[in-house]
């Protein structure tokens, strides 16, 4: 309905006359004192039309409903709401001022327009614009209940709010009042405590007023009446009006004066606008309110989103919005509204518009990643493991190191394995026959020095049970089997043995990295790493060694020194830990074994001199030897390898020197010395063996046998032998290389395993609740 | 599939009940008053109070001829028990002990409010949806 802009006598009169009617129904009636009754029948019926009853008092819709129904009356229609919207061309109610101050004023007004139903000198507000300045004339005292009322009407359009509101009566909703007398000096008593607080810091009537034009508010009394509503702790009023007058408007939404008064609160608890206001603090900030604790509860658990017992920044917006529609007489949500979400608070609040674009919809992603709270919103963190709890629990702002943050954190950060125990197998260089005759020299090399008793197998079995330094004896001797496999030529490939430790030391020469994690060198290792420092060890057993071996060695050294040059990456030897001694030997030995290669003619002389040191040793060193002599063979043939023999020397001497070294390990020194024994001796028979060899099946026995028997055989026939072993040695290191990585996967398999239980564990010390 | 749940403080009162029957709810609050005494038992039976889940859930307490009593305790020595009925197919142990970790936190929850003073009666609307959704849905 449009009315007309009425004088300014009009609108303040209808500023007072609504103040008083603002006061509530019996104000009205007592404005209505005028005798006439069925005035006063007809006020009453209006207010009750209006809704005034129902409320208590008269809100502006109210207000206006009411008007528009006195002028209804007074035109005669019969009063009905219905008349309301029917009747398009009301004369605008006539309200004469009474007398007295504003009620009597009012009353007067009200009766001489109760008498003269018809006359209305219409006080009609002027337009929401002429309103302010009614306002202005308008004196309300209750800035109290105007702030609050207007903080929390978003559209509130009390906006000179700060004016005290006029005399008229600011009562708080509910205030039944009385003789017109006093409302307006009433000032507003209860909320009063609370709301100052809320204070002044609020300019809420003036959003209120923008507001208000924004809505259109039917009358222009609306104006004044806002300010009177504002006096009231209509609050409530006012959403009320707001409601009806507009329903565009979110009443939970949080204007901008809102938000920033409630961040000015905030402040005086908290200055840390990121930080946290501890539960305790909020409840005597919030108690103040005057709010029943259950209300207060139950708005406790609509703000706290994550359920931490404290209140950000967004969360304490909230809050507080809430109480204060409450106040306001807006009824609880059983969930919090969208507009209050900690990551929605305000829309319209651009420094809130980006922040959290996490927040949103929370509901039911607590492990969201940090939403993204307004950068003022501290980000309640702690409480990630009880936002598993609810879907309400939203996340922690980023900006803060939410739990939630670190939470998620903490769940990427699930310790992979470390990079160096990654399953990093590297696949062993596939060597070529050469080197791998070469590593298996190498290997043979040092494993001559061990015992070759065991077979070939043994070498196979080094790898697999490279972990398990039991086998540190075996591996030993697999490793010497290879080294005998590699001492003996190239051609005798004698031995599966010896090509298995050659694979074995390859393997753990080409997985530095595996080798790195994966389990300590096999046992063998060490007898390669003797074999490598064949020379080492070879000085070793020459000091052991006896007169004759000696002698052999001493011939022998200069073979070996072939062997262990392959070998001597000493980087596959380094990734043995375990290998440390085993693979310094290796080195050491490793240069020497590269010489060898030039040896192998060498060992043809060897062999010769072997033969005849062999003889005497050769059950010994038999095995060893033949191992050995393919092995100088194979490394002189890889030398061209070069880093990569190195490399498959190394992990051969790896091998060996794990194989030995375990071996070392576990059973002291004396392993070392009579591997490095055998080796020699196998470099003696290696030459010898190397015809051999080729004839040698990986069994020990038959390698001295064939040492014994086969001194002389031709290189032609050994180079086929040479071929078949090459080819029988390939293979076998390929074995060797595939069973270590299977172990070394085991092994980092257990370690993940130990990890995810460790892991585990640490998941549920955390959540010992949730765990319940 | 509870039909009564209730949750009793440390001394033994109780803190919250309800139970899905309104009929007969006299019973149930009996039934709850007498598992306490086996919750007691159990409790100073585990001697060592060890922070642990298996111990934190009691298991059954007893069972009757129409419902089974299944009891949790915290740590603070605050009781949980549970009612279900025995003609529901037999809940597995990891429903009810999954049924009283809800119960917990939202327990938990509770607590967390500033407004809340240990001991009051429980009025949370979450809480008191949180069992509303176990009763439901066990029944």
């Amino acid at each position: 309905m449009v009315w007309p802009v009425k004088s300014r006598a009009d609108s303040r009169l209808g500023v007072q006359l609504f103040s008083c009617y603002r006061v509530g129904i019996p104000i009205a009636t007592e404005v209505t004192q005028n005798p006439d009754v069925v005035v006063s029948v007809a006020l009453t019926w209006i207010t009750e039309l209006c809704g005034a009853t129902r409320l208590g008092y008269f809100g502006r819709s109210q207000f206006y409903i009411a008007l528009k129904l006195v002028a209804v009356a007074q035109s005669g229609f019969p009063l009905r709401v219905e008349s309301i919207n029917t009747v398009k061309d009301l004369p605008l109610p006539r309200f004469v001022a009474s007398k007295n101050e504003q009620e009597s004023r009012h009353a007067a007004s009200y009766s001489s327009d109760s008498e003269n139903p018809g006359s209305y000198s219409g006080v009609i507000p002027p337009p929401p614009g002429r309103g302010q300045v009614k306002k202005g004339s308008v004196s309300h005292d209750a800035v109290q209940p105007r702030t609050s009322s207007e903080q929390q009407e978003p559209a509130s359009p009390v906006v000179s709010p700060q004016q005290s509101p006029p005399s008229s009566p600011h009562t708080w909703r509910k205030h039944s009042r009385h003789p017109s007398g006093g409302n307006s000096e009433r000032p507003l008593a209860g909320p009063g405590p609370f709301w100052s607080p809320f204070g002044e810091a609020q300019s809420g009537p003036s959003a209120g007023d923008a507001v208000w034009s924004g809505h259109s508010p039917p009358p222009p009394q609306e104006n004044w009446d806002q300010t009177t509503v504002r006096t009231v702790a209509s609050a409530t009023t006012a959403n009320e009006i707001r409601r009806q007058s507009s329903s565009y408007d979110d009443p939970w939404k949080i204007t901008d004066e809102q938000r920033q008064y409630y961040v000015n609160q905030f402040k005086t608890i908290q200055p840390d606008l990121n930080g946290f206001i501890p539960g305790s603090a909020a409840k005597e900030f919030f108690t103040k309110s005057k709010l029943p604790i259950l209300e207060l509860s139950h708005i406790w658990e609509l703000s706290d989103f994550d359920k931490d017992g404290a209140l950000t920044l967004d969360e304490f917006c909230a809050a507080f919005h809430l109480v204060v529609a409450r106040k306001n007489g807006y009824d609880l949500p059983e969930k919090l509204p969208e507009s209050l979400m900690p990551k929605l608070i305000d829309l319209e609040d651009s420094t809130d518009a980006g922040d959290q674009p996490g927040e949103v919809g929370y509901s039911g992603s607590p492990a969201e990643a940090p939403p993204s709270k307004s950068p003022s919103m501290p980000s309640l963190n702690q409480t990630w493991p009880e936002l598993n709890q609810s879907s309400e629990q939203w996340e922690t702002f980023s900006e803060r190191s939410s739990s939630s943050q670190t939470l998620t954190q903490f769940d990427s950060n699930i310790a992979p394995a470390d990079p160096d125990t990654a399953i990093v197998h590297p696949v062993p260089i596939r060597m070529t026959p050469s080197r791998i005759h070469m590593q298996e020299m190498e290997l043979k090399r040092a494993v001559s020095d061990h015992n070759n008793p065991t077979s070939p197998l043994l070498v196979k079995p080094p790898d697999l049970s490279e972990e398990n330094k039991m086998n540190s004896s075996v591996k030993f001797a697999s490793g010497n089997t290879v080294a005998d496999g590699y001492s003996s030529s190239d051609s005798f490939t004698s031995d599966p043995e010896q090509i298995g430790n050659n694979v074995t030391r390859q393997r753990s020469h080409s997985g530095p990295s595996p080798d790195n994690t994966a389990p300590p060198p096999p046992p063998p290792r060490p007898q390669p790493s003797h074999s490598r420092s064949s020379s080492l060890d070879m000085n070793r057993t020459f000091a052991v060694t006896t007169g004759q071996q000696q002698a052999a060695v001493v011939a022998h050294p200069p073979a070996v020194p072939p062997r262990p040059q392959p070998s001597q990456a000493p980087g596959p030897v380094v990734h043995r830990p375990v290998d440390t001694e085993g693979l310094t030997a290796h080195t050491s030995t490793s240069p020497q074994q590269i010489p060898e290669q030039p040896n192998f003619a060498d060992f043809s002389q060897f062999e010769v001199f072997a033969a005849s040191s062999v003889n005497e040793e050769q059950d010994d060193e038999a095995e060893k030897h033949p191992e050995a002599l393919p092995v100088s063979p194979v490394e002189k043939s890889t030398d061209p390898a070069g880093a990569l023999r190195g490399a498959k020397t190394e992990s051969k001497t790896e091998e060996k020197t794990a194989a030995s070294a375990p071996a070392s390990a576990s059973k002291g020194t004396t392993p070392l010395a009579p591997p490095p024994k055998p080796v020699r001796r196998r470099l003696k028979s290696e030459d010898e063996l190397r015809p051999d060899v080729d004839e040698h099946t990986p069994k020990t026995g038959v390698l001295a046998a064939a040492l014994a028997s086969q001194p002389a055989i031709p290189r032609s026939v050994g180079k086929d032998k040479k071929a078949i072993q090459a080819s029988i040695r390939r293979n076998k290191e390929t074995n060797t290389v595939l069973a270590r990585l299977n172990s070394e996967l085991q092994q980092q398999l257990k370690d993940v395993l130990e990890e995810r239980i460790s892991l585990e564990v640490q998941l549920e010390q955390l959540r010992p609740f949730s765990h319940l | 599939m509870a039909v009564c749940i209730a949750v009793i403080a440390k001394e033994n009162y109780p803190l919250y009940i309800r139970s899905i029957p309104t009929e007969n709810e006299l019973k149930f609050h009996y039934m709850v008053h007498t598992s306490l005494d086996v919750v007691d038992e159990k409790i100073s039976a585990l001697g060592k109070a060890l922070v642990d889940q298996r111990e934190l859930y009691l298991g059954l307490l007893y069972p009757t001829e129409d419902h089974k009593v299944y009891g949790y305790v915290t740590n603070s020595k605050v009781k949980f028990v549970m009612v279900v009925d025995s003609s529901n197919t037999a809940l597995r142990d990891n429903e009810i002990r999954s049924m009283f970790r809800k119960l917990h936190n939202s327990y938990t929850d509770v607590m967390c409010n500033p407004f809340y003073n240990p001991g009051d009666r429980i009025h949370s609307r979450a809480f008191d949806s949180t069992v509303t959704s176990m009763m439901t849905q066990v029944c």
